[in-house]
Parts: structure tokens; sequence; C-alpha cells
């Protein structure tokens, strides 16, 4: 092998109250394939921000040497200019700009005031034939699939004189046939001298092309495993990753656990945007009364679509399948006949689909049910203080007044404020999505209690989350959904972390 | 500590009302030391309001649609001038009844909001160029039913429902005691409700607001409320078309305050997407903007043609403009869902303020037009100049 073309060294970055990862280090030989694996959250997105620019020289602490040069990447152009190209999980490109005007925006030919399109479109094209794309560049991005756009991203990380390849996910949205082609692209490309570092979930992906294997737990280095010298098992692999004890972080509750309230059956639902594409595949799934059930899987596979599109319709197309509660058939078309039929959902992206943030908390909290606090459409302000008064004590949300809009509130309050709006509403089924996402552990538990507080009134909990010690440590009965369908079904006793670890693996089809 | 904190607030959330008085003040002393005659003067006033009632009545329609999500209604100005030009080939030229008249003008600016409302809120086609494609459609059937050429005059009858004064021609102390009986009345009926409702609240142990805030509160608004009665009842006494606005106001702003549907506007200005997660039809409520801004245009041309006496070509040009500035003036947010109807109303006063103010003054139409620019560009920045602010807080 050759020498070390990258070295970090003792890199720690810190976001408030968390430590995002804890002097790592991480060395990159020239000409290799080196994989990063590790849960969401472990922090392989953080190290390659740093190593990129996007978290500039003094927002971390440690070093960065390239060809045993110190650099200090203010921007993520200036990593750019030393040949290190990121190519993020979400791609950034432009759908109504040609492929070959994608390919070099930011980096035109020519000079600032005259693009010379032809010498564009002719490199342009070279690029794309050594990615094996025969479309003209030409095209417009959004006339090609995603698979070819995931190409296109590396022909365009080509045309910057990479040196060192950075690919965050590449495969997360790619079917069987691109994901090999990818990574046969990545082999390929390995033979003619180039370096890569893969960030994937997919260890099948990563066993098959990396090198070298470092896996990266809580923002620590566990450990490096390498082709020559170790074997790539999945369970090595799996045991690194997850490997922590479950320390006592869930608080115990009474289980009560009754009829079967809430059945779905064969339910199918297709990508609004990629036709063809099942995004749930046949999905069947049952809730009991004063049960929290858990639906785990990696991100991606198709969890809070089918949350969604449960709740009245709010995702997907084409979509097919019965829904079942307490015993009953009911078709749930728009929003208003889920929450009619007592169904929340407290998305997973609160500033997003979930509250208003100009707003105060108390308009937040009786959204979804107005008709609680008004009398022939007029409102009752005072009393829609008054509840949203009581919530806030019940839940403790910590906050000036209810009168506070909630985009001045901390995630975790926003997130208590999200759960009243929806307890307001008088659910007996729950779901939620995430609800532990991007706060802190204090607020977390503040959250599990009120799990355990709903389902002891009798209430049903869906529970959505990437994190699997949360899932193991709050549930009942866990299912296991990768790819659009539920793989498996798991009780408590049953359930760990390698369990539905492997599930999910071998459900992956994988490249071999 | 908490009063302190409490007056701070209230100024913080009355700034434009503090900028109009200061703007007031400003002109009442250019214009006295001019020795241009006065801003409060009894004929002024009442023309201020004349003047300006379209702008309020355009203002809080217009205030629905920001609240959608900062959209705005390009067409309102060419709305009023088709209104407008049916509305009086039906009761000058045909000699229509007068009520019915006036009921298809009004149908027929539902109508043409809804038409408009359609496109925007089921085929989802940007409001701006909707409202721009109506700004030409309308202005354009006005000019063909128009041909070009001005009606006039109205039937006395009609115009006495927008032009006249109350209590009508009698000697001048019945006007005076009449406009101050009203002034009284008004003020003593917001008084009792204020208490009412406090002792309501009181009763039911929700929270109040301290007891010298509520009396300084009904105090300046008594108070401005009596001023303008006296100034009124030293001119003709009061304009009909006062009421009118008295009452679309009021609608509004309670509509948008208290009401279900009105709270939905807001909802869908500030996250869409949580709007329609939370089961709100979000079609519904953009179509019900657009769709009252068309009646609320036909309001306003009926009230237009009344004080011009007649229906003419260019009637309503840039009236969208001005409706759409008091919003933002009256601290409307450019992005939705932040605004109320006072603030707009404050807005149009401000403008129409201005505008009077400079007249008197003499300056220059051209110079008027520039310093409203200036004005409406700097209430904006303001505006979201405070807002980042208070987010790096």
């Amino acid at each position: 092998m050759g020498n070390a073309l990258l070295e970090m060294r003792n890199i720690t970055k810190t976001f408030p109250g968390v430590v995002a990862l804890d002097s790592v280090n991480l060395e990159i030989t020239e000409g290799e394939i080196h994989a990063l694996v590790g849960e969401n959250g472990a922090g392989k997105s953080t190290l390659m921000n740093v190593l990129s620019g996007i978290y500039p020289f003094g927002e971390y602490t440690g070093e960065i040497l390239l060809n045993d040069k110190l650099c200090k990447f203010n921007h993520i152009k200036d990593s750019e200019n030393k040949g290190i190209v990121i190519i993020h999980q979400e791609l950034a490109l432009v759908p109504y700009l040609s492929i070959g005007e994608n390919m070099f925006l930011g980096n035109e030919r020519g000079s600032y005031l005259n693009i010379d399109w032809d010498e564009a479109y002719t490199k342009a094209d070279s690029l794309l034939k050594m990615v094996g794309l025969k479309e003209s560049s030409k095209v417009l991005i959004k006339d090609i699939g995603v698979g070819k756009q995931q190409l296109v991203e590396i022909a365009k990380a080509l045309a910057k004189n990479v040196k060192l390849l950075i690919l965050d996910e590449p495969t997360a949205s790619l079917n069987e046939t691109d994901s090999k082609k990818l990574l046969d692209l990545l082999l390929e490309f390995k033979k003619q001298g180039m370096t890569s570092i893969l960030i994937s979930h997919k260890i099948n992906e990563v066993s098959y092309v990396a090198d070298r294997i470092t896996i990266i737990r809580d923002g620590a280095v566990i450990k490096t495993l390498d082709k020559r010298t170790d074997s790539f098992t999945d369970d090595d692999i799996i045991s690194g990753m997850v490997g922590r004890s479950l320390v006592d972080r869930f608080p115990k509750r009474e289980h009560n656990i009754g009829d079967m309230t809430f059945e779905v059956k064969n339910w199918t639902v297709y990508h609004p945007l990629f036709e063809g594409r099942k995004v749930c595949d046949d999905v069947s799934f049952n809730l009991r009364k004063g049960e929290v059930v858990g639906i785990s899987g990696l991100m991606g596979a198709g969890r809070t679509e089918l949350a969604m599109s449960l709740f009245g319709k709010s995702y997907g197309v084409d979509i097919s399948g019965e829904v079942y509660i307490n015993g009953k058939r009911v078709h749930l078309n728009t929003v208003k006949d889920a929450i009619a039929h007592k169904i929340a959902y407290v998305t997973e992206d609160r500033k997003g689909n979930g509250l208003i943030l100009s707003t105060p908390i108390c308009e937040n909290t009786t959204m979804a049910k107005m008709s609680k606090v008004s009398k022939y459409n007029i409102i009752d302000r005072d009393l829609e203080i008054k509840v949203a008064e009581d919530l806030k004590t019940k839940l403790r949300t910590k906050c000036t007044s209810v009168m506070q809009n909630t985009g001045n509130l901390s995630g975790g309050n926003q997130q208590k404020v999200l759960l009243a709006k929806w307890m307001f509403a008088d659910p007996e089924i729950l779901i939620l999505d995430e609800p532990t996402r991007g706060i802190d552990v204090g607020a977390k538990y503040e959250i599990y209690c009120i799990i355990n507080q709903l389902v002891e009134e009798g209430k049903t909990v869906l529970f959505i989350s990437s994190e699997m010690p949360e899932i193991l440590g709050i549930s009942d009965r866990i299912y296991v959904m990768n790819e659009g369908k539920m793989v498996a079904e798991l009780d408590q006793k049953h359930a760990t972390q390698e369990a539905i670890m492997t599930y999910i693996l071998q459900s992956g089809k994988g490249v071999e | 500590m908490t009063h302190m904190l409490g007056v701070k607030n209230t100024l913080k959330k009355n700034t434009m009302l503090i900028a109009l008085v200061v703007v007031m003040i400003l002109f009442q002393v250019l214009i006295v030391s001019f020795n241009k005659g006065s801003l409060f003067n009894p004929a002024n006033i009442s023309n201020i309001i004349s003047q300006n009632a379209y702008v309020v009545i355009l203002a809080s329609g217009m205030l629905l649609c920001i609240l959608t999500g900062g959209n705005i209604d390009l067409s309102v100005g060419s709305i009023v001038c088709l209104v407008g030009a049916v509305a009086g080939t039906m009761i000058v030229t045909a000699g229509m009844n007068l009520y019915v008249a006036i009921a298809l003008s009004l149908l027929l600016g539902t109508a043409i909001g809804a038409w408009q409302g359609f496109w925007i809120a089921y085929v989802r086609i940007p409001p701006f160029i909707v409202t721009l494609a109506g700004q030409l459609l309308w202005r354009g059937l006005a000019m063909t039913i128009l041909n070009g050429l001005t009606i006039s005059p109205f039937p006395d009858n009609y115009l006495k429902y927008f032009t006249s004064y109350l209590p009508g021609e009698v000697d001048a102390s019945t006007i005076f005691s009449f406009t101050m009986a009203v002034s009284l009345v008004a003020c003593g009926l917001f008084i009792v409700l204020q208490i009412m409702d406090r002792l309501t609240k009181k009763r039911k142990g929700y929270e109040i607001e301290p007891l010298i805030f509520m009396i300084l509160k009904l105090l300046i608004i008594t108070v401005v409320v009596m001023l303008v009665g006296w100034f009124l009842a030293r001119h003709k006494g009061l304009p009909v078309v006062l009421i009118l606005l008295a009452v679309i106001v009021l609608i509004y702003s309670y509509f948008t305050k208290k009401t279900v549907p009105g709270r939905h506007l807001y909802a869908l200005g500030g996250n869409e997407k949580a709007a329609k997660l939370s089961g709100i039809d979000t079609n519904k409520v953009l179509f019900f903007a657009y769709t009252n801004m068309g009646f609320l245009s036909a309001v306003a041309a009926l009230a237009c043609i009344a004080r011009f006496n007649s229906a003419f070509p260019a009637a309503g040009t840039n009236y969208e403009l001005d409706a759409i500035g008091s919003c933002f003036i009256g601290g409307a947010s450019a992005y939705g869902g932040t605004g109320t109807v006072g603030g707009a109303i404050v807005g149009a006063i401000f403008m129409g303020v201005l505008n009077n103010g400079m007249s008197i003054l003499g300056i220059d139409a051209n110079w008027q037009k520039t310093v409203k620019g200036i004005v409406l560009l700097a209430a904006v920045v303001f505006d979201i100049l405070s807002k980042k602010r208070a987010k790096s807080r």
C-alpha cells in the first residue's frame, strides 16, 4: 500500500451541549477505498464536514494533514482546491439545468464573464463516458433517474480534479442494479489510483468494496479493520457499531396491554415523484390498546412514509391496503378523517411540518382540534389560553408564557408543544415519529415519561426511531422495517440491537 | 418590573401607531409654520376619511391574502374599475333598481374573486401571475364596457349611501350634538364591552391585564374617538362612509382574531405543511382569501363611483399598491402568517395622512410618490430587521 494521503489527528468537535466528535483519528492511505460505518448520529457526517471545511478551521480542535501538510480549510472551496470532494447524501443538482451545466456549476469553464460552453460540454461528455453514462451532457437532470444522477455527481467530482472522493451514503436512494454499478465504478477508479472514503449503512456493500473499515460510535473511533489482516464478517462490524450497554435511561411503566385496536393489512405506497418505486411494500402490522410498538429501521427504510400515508394519505400515491380500527374497516382519506378517527401523527420534522413558529404556543396547541375551543367557529380565546396552560404544566414545557412564539423555544420544548398539540386532539393512537431527535438527554427522559403516561391512560403509541437503544428501551414490541418492507416482528424479550441489525442486513438483497 | 416589561411590550407592539402620531405632529408643525392652515381642521379630517375609504376597504381584504403566505392581489384596482363600470351602466345608463344593481355588483366582484381564487388555490398558479393577468383582463373588460367614456352623474338616492353625512342637512348645533352623542355612545359601548370581558375573565379565573393598563387603554381610545367626533361635529356631521368602514374593520378584525377560519389563514401563512397535517383544508382557505378580496373590491368600487360621482376608465389605477403598502406598513409580514387588520388600517391612515399632509404643504406630486416609496421600503426593512434581531437574541 501507498503512503498516507490524509491524516486527521485528534479531531474534536462540540455542539452546544453535545460532543459530536471526541478526538477522532483517521488515516487514509493513497489508493484505497476506506469505509466509515456507524449508526445514525455516530458522527460520520460531522467528521466529513470537518474535513471538507463546512465546519471551518477553528470550530474544531485537532489537525488535518494532507500529504503531510497541515490544512486549514475555512470554506468548502478550500478543500475542493486541494482535491477533496464530497458527494452528499442529498444530491445537489439543479433539476432544470442540463447535466453539463450542473457539472460545472461553480467551476465554470472559460472566464467569469464569458463561459466557454463548447469546452464545458465536450469535457462533460468525456467525463460522462468515464462514469459509464451514455447520455448527452445537454440532457436536463430532471429527465434522468436517481441512479444516473448519482453518477453525474461523481462525474462532477471528477471535473474538479479530485484526489480524495468522499461519498456519503451514495446508494441510499438507489436500487440494487444501480448500487452495484456504482460500487463497481468505485473499484474501477481505485485501479486507476483514486482514493475514496465511503460512508454507508449497508455492510454488505462496505465489505464488497472497502480495503479498510473504520467503525465510529458516539463520536469516537472504535476500531479499524483491514481487509488483509481481519475478516470482514457482519458480526464484527455490527458489534462494533452497536456494542454499548443499555443503561437505565428509560422510565419503567405498568404493562396493561389490551385488545387489538389498530390493524393495517397489505399497505402499499408508491413514491409521489418516481413512478413505479414502492416506498411501502405490502406492509401489515397491528397495535394493541395500551401498547408501545416500535418501528426500527435505517434512514430511508420507509417508516415516515408509512406513517404519513396512513395519516390521511399525507404522503405517496396509488395507496392500497386496508386499515381496521377496533375491528372495523376505515377509510382515512384526509387528515381530517384520521383526526376524527382519533389518530395523531407527531411529525419527525417539528419545524417544517409540525409547528407554526411565528405563532404563540397556545395557538399551536389547539390547531389540530379547534372545535374544542370554539363554538360556531368563534374561538374562545380565554379557554384556548387556559387549555394551553394546562398542557404546558402537564408536560412541564419551559416558556415565559403560552403567548410566547414557538419559534423562540428550545428543541425539547418545541417537541413538547408538538406533543401537547396532538394530545389536545384526544387521540387513541399516537404515531410518534422520531420524537426525541435533536433534543438533549434530560428532555428525552421527559418525553419517555409522557409516552408512559399516555399508554397508562390506555392510549396506543406507535414509536418510530432510528436510535436503537431508545426503541429497545421503550417498546413492548418492535417491527423492523427495511426498504419499504416489514422484515421482522420481535417482542421485547427477543429484541436486541444485534438481532435488529441482522434482520436488516439479511433482508437487504445486497450486491453479491 | 413586570409593569416596565408590559410598557415596553405595548410600545413595541404599537410602533406604527406611535410613528403615525409622530408623523401627524410633524405635519401639523410644518403646515402651521408655513402658514398653510392646519391638518386638524374639521373639513380636512372629514376629507381624509372619505379620501381613504377605498384604501381601508381594500387593505382589509389584502391583509387576508398576505396572511396566507405573503401573497398579494394585483388585480384589485382593475376590479374596482370593472365593477364600477358595470354598476354605472346598470344604475345610470339602464336605470335599474338600485338595490338589485348593488347586489349584482357585489356578486360580480365575488365571482371575479372566485375565478382568481380557483386558479390560485386549486390549480396552484402563483397568485402574482393570476392577479397580474387579472389586472389586464378586468381593466380591458372595463374599458370595453365604458368604451373609453365616463358614466356620470349618479342619482342622488345612490350617492346618499356613500357620500352623505348624518344627521343630514340641519342646523349646525343639531349636527354638533348628534355627532357628539354618537361618539359618546360608541365610546360607552366600547368601555362597557371591555369591562364585561374583564369581569368574565376574572370570574372564570383567567389571566387579566393590570387594571392601570386597561384604564389607560380605554382613556386613550376614548380621547381619540371623542376628538375625531368633535372635529366631525364641527363640519357636516358623521360621514356615512365612516360607518361602512367601521363595520368592515370590525367584521374583519373579529374574523381574523376570533374565528376558526380566520385562524386558519395564519396557520396557512405560518407553515402550510403543518397546517395540512393538522387537518386544515389549505386550498379552501386560499380560495376564500381571494374570493373575499373580489367581494371587497366590489364594495370599494361602489364607494368610489359615489365619491367621484362617475365611473371612468382610469378609476382604481394603482389602488392595489395602496392596499398592499398599507398592509406592509401596518406590520404584516411579507412572508405571511403575521399581521392584523388593525395594523393594516393604521398603515392605510398613515399613507392617507402622508398624502394629505404633503398635498396641503403643496409638495410636488412626483416627490410625494418618492416619499411614499421610501416610507414603504423603510417599514418593511424595519419589520425584517427587528425580527432578525429577535431571532439572534
